[in-house]
């Protein structure tokens, strides 16, 4: 299954060897529809097809454990799914040969394209029709579904956009994101609560609007940030990967056995926000629309300042410590305190979100679940890392995915479905839905040998050096 | 010229400085402390019973091209490593001054501390940045002095701005330098070998280095890349830059270095101009085996002496060179 289809953007980087003559275009597609490879795409894709037909089928029972398959295969219901099968291993197949032809059709148009601009700004005539796209949503989908779109999509969105700046930027694995949104939420609760319903059993002496805590908990999660990565960042990527995951479970366990954190029955009641400028007012209530947009407005302010992060000193400093630690150190770029920093900003972001969450709605520890930390870092690396408009959108399809099933399929098998779209993600677009140009370059390179595609590897001083 | 026949005479105590290269060196005169930009006094750098230095000192002066020379395993990439803190040697010490009036103790210092100081190196192994453009290879060395921060990027804010722009300009134009300026937007990977090697120079001259440290430069380049490098090299020193070259290429070393130390298994074996090493039985013997000094002396001389260096590569030594 090595068909990954990676678009390559680099001519002079010799990818498959290729014939001297051009055998012309039916012998190729014969070549690649019915040789070692294509075959065995094929088979894989009759698997997969039977697989799926077992997943969406009858379920067995105990004393029948048979009954699934001969429901489900033995029946013309199959035929569906061979032919789904079929069609896919002819679009996977000839999927290089496609590239092939417009690649060789786009060269022609704008000659050879060794000349990079790492950082090329998107299109603005699209970002311009996703944002209306964006606003519009909401107008044509359910009370749930927006529900959803803020909780589950907006939200997530906006971890993933955070996190992105760990996993995508810096190059590093932080397992248990999700703390530190717990800490925003939490620190919302402390500081921002009524008389008549404090969320918590400990609060703080004074009543804030939960505008004024966004900055409390940015620089209190940033802070936890720094405490934990301060000593682990030290150490070579997996500690950090490991020591994050425990950070996650304890700040879980905190919340479910601490008095102060009112234990498993969560935070109620915290106070909505709410604006009193002058002349105005306004709060945010039940509705979830206000939340989408507020949600959508700091998304996009997040998107467009981590893009000029990823544009500066900053942003290459981090480019240059994923690729080559060791040269990145000796070129000057304090690489742990940038580690720091982008660990930091990741902690900060999740913190800002937790505000927005304990705001609009009650939460109890479950929220903070070591699988909702997995599952931000799943929407990164499928939408995308280092790419902010493909977390976001990797957070939608994802999310959309798992609003969608709710009612399609039975819970149970929820995050079967989930794991399948991932996996055959994976397979065949392992960069993710929209790939960063800069991070797609580095995989590419890295499976040939050159340079790392993230710090997890190497400690600032190695053996490495000695070669 | 003060050259011990043998490892085992060698002095290795911190009160007898060894005469230094650039006391051998005739054209050089006597250095005062003033003239040193970096002194190395008895490093030693063991990796568990392995030891890769053996006490070597070293002195260069301001201004100087000085060359590392050594077989294989001889230390000269772990001198290296220990002047730019890569590794911390378990004794000894170097003191590194940027200017006459300014002096560092650097080791134990981290090796981006050490490159804010004035010191910059290559690696013998290319180690750019693959997946970035040649300019922003060398736009990251020239941003190490930068100090705007992350805010001042998101906002913009005047300083940073002004920064950046600077820095491109500093990163054009030392690619201009190395001969590099039609390469600037193509991915540093994709350039063919011997430009990989220039726009090292120019990411490590980027970062305003004093004293630079290239690692065989010219390795895996051709006769006319060598005698580019040459010019390169000597158009950095005359910007006031001090340069410390390890090479193999006795050609590139005689052209360029004012003087040069011989290092093998550890130990500093001779020093002074390329000429006077170069007829040092004890460089023969290393590079060559003591036999039939005759013949040897006229292929060191002619030849590129890393043909010759299996006589004296300890076993270990190729982990450590």
């Amino acid at each position: 299954m090595s068909a990954a289809p990676t678009v390559s953007e680099k001519p002079p980087a010799p990818r498959a060897p290729e014939p001297a003559a051009d055998p012309g275009l039916g012998a190729t597609i014969a070549a690649a529809l019915f040789g070692a490879k294509g075959l065995r795409l094929l088979g894989t894709w009759i698997l997969l097809g039977l697989v799926l037909a077992l997943m969406t089928g009858k379920d067995g029972t105990p004393d029948k454990p048979a009954h699934a398959v001969v429901e489900d295969i033995f029946a013309p219901r199959i035929v569906t799914f061979l032919v789904i099968a079929m069609v896919m291993w002819v679009v996977v197949a000839l999927w290089p040969v496609l590239r092939e032809l417009a690649a060789g059709l786009v060269e022609q148009a704008r000659g050879p394209a060794a000349v990079v601009t790492g950082n090329r700004y998107a299109p603005i005539g699209m970002n311009l029709v996703l944002l209306v796209l964006a606003i519009l949503a909401p107008l044509y989908f359910s009370t749930a579904a927006q529900q959803s779109m803020v909780n589950d999509i907006g939200i997530y969105a906006l971890l993933a956009l955070g996190l992105n700046v760990v996993i995508g930027y810096a190059g590093m694995l932080d397992l248990g994101y999700i703390a530190f949104f717990a800490i925003g939420a939490y620190a919302t609760a402390y500081f921002s609560w009524t008389k008549a319903a404090p969320p918590l059993p400990v609060h703080a002496p004074f009543h804030l609007n939960p505008f004024f805590v966004f900055p409390i908990a940015f620089v209190l999660a940033g802070l936890a940030g720094i405490i934990l990565g301060a000593p682990t960042l030290r150490l070579r990527g997996d500690y950090l990967a490991i020591v994050t995951l425990g950070f996650g479970e304890i700040i879980q366990l905190i919340a479910n056995n601490s008095s102060w954190t009112n234990g498993p029955r969560g935070a109620f009641g915290v106070p909505h926000l709410s604006i009193h400028l002058g002349g105005l007012n306004y709060s945010w209530k039940l509705d979830p629309k206000p939340y989408y947009y507020l949600l959508l407005g700091i998304i996009v302010i997040v998107m467009i300042a981590f893009g000029r992060l990823e544009r500066s000193r900053i942003g290459r400093a981090w480019a240059a410590i994923r690729e080559d630690e060791i040269a990145a150190e000796a070129t000057g770029v304090p690489t742990l305190k940038m580690k720091l920093l982008a660990f930091a900003i990741g902690a900060s972001v999740s913190g800002f979100a937790g505000v927005l969450f304990a705001s609009k709605q009650f939460f109890n520890p479950g929220v903070f679940s070591l699988q909702a930390s997995f599952l931000v870092v799943t929407i990164v690396i499928f939408g995308g890392m280092g790419n902010r408009l493909g977390v976001v959108v990797g957070s939608v399809i994802l999310q959309g995915l798992a609003f969608y099933l709710r009612d399609k399929v039975p819970a149970t098998d929820r995050y079967t479905w989930f794991g399948a779209v991932v996996i055959v993600m994976m397979i065949f677009r392992p960069q993710g839905v929209i790939p960063s140009r800069r991070r797609k370059r580095e995989i590419q390179l890295a499976e040939r040998g050159v340079g790392h595609a993230d710090s997890l590897g190497a400690a600032p001083i190695s053996e490495d050096l000695a070669s | 010229m003060s050259t011990p026949s043998a490892p085992s005479q060698r002095p290795a105590s911190d009160d007898a400085p060894p005469d230094a290269a650039v006391n051998g060196s005739p054209s050089l005169g006597g250095p005062t402390a003033d003239d040193l930009v970096v002194e190395a006094r008895d490093l030693t750098l063991r990796f568990g019973g392995v030891t890769s230095l053996g006490g070597v000192s070293l002195r260069q002066r301001r201004g100087e091209i000085l060359a590392v020379i050594g077989p294989n395993g001889a230390g000269k990439t772990s001198l290296f490593n220990c002047l730019t803190g890569a590794y911390k040697p378990q004794e000894g010490s170097v003191h590194f001054a940027p200017t006459p009036e300014k002096s560092y103790s650097i080791v134990g210092k981290t090796p981006h501390s050490i490159t804010k100081l004035g010191v910059a190196r290559t690696f013998q192994n290319i180690r750019l940045f693959p997946a970035l453009s040649a300019l922003e290879n060398v736009q990251i060395g020239a941003e190490t002095r930068q100090r705007h921060g992350a805010f001042g990027a998101i906002f913009g804010s005047p300083r940073a701005r002004r920064e950046d722009r600077a820095g491109i300009a500093r990163s054009v134009e030392l690619m201009r330098l190395v001969g590099l300026d039609h390469r600037l937007h193509e991915l540093s990977s994709s350039l063919p070998y011997g430009e990989q090697r220039r726009l090292e120079i120019a990411r490590a001259l980027a970062t305003e280095p004093k004293l630079l440290l290239l690692d065989e430069p010219a390795a895996g380049t051709n006769p006319s890349e060598k005698l580019e490098l040459a010019g390169l090299i000597r158009r950095i020193s005359e910007t006031g830059v001090s340069v410390l070259l390890i090479e193999h290429d006795m050609r590139l070393v005689m052209s360029v270095a004012a003087s040069v130390v011989v290092l093998n298994f550890g130990q500093v074996i001779a020093h002074g101009t390329p000429a006077e090493v170069q007829r040092d039985p004890a460089v023969i013997e290393a590079y060559l085996g003591a036999q039939d000094t005759e013949t040897q002396n006229t292929e060191i001389q002619n030849g590129e002496t890393q043909n010759a260096e299996p006589a004296a590569a300890p076993a270990t030594g190729k982990d450590l060179a």
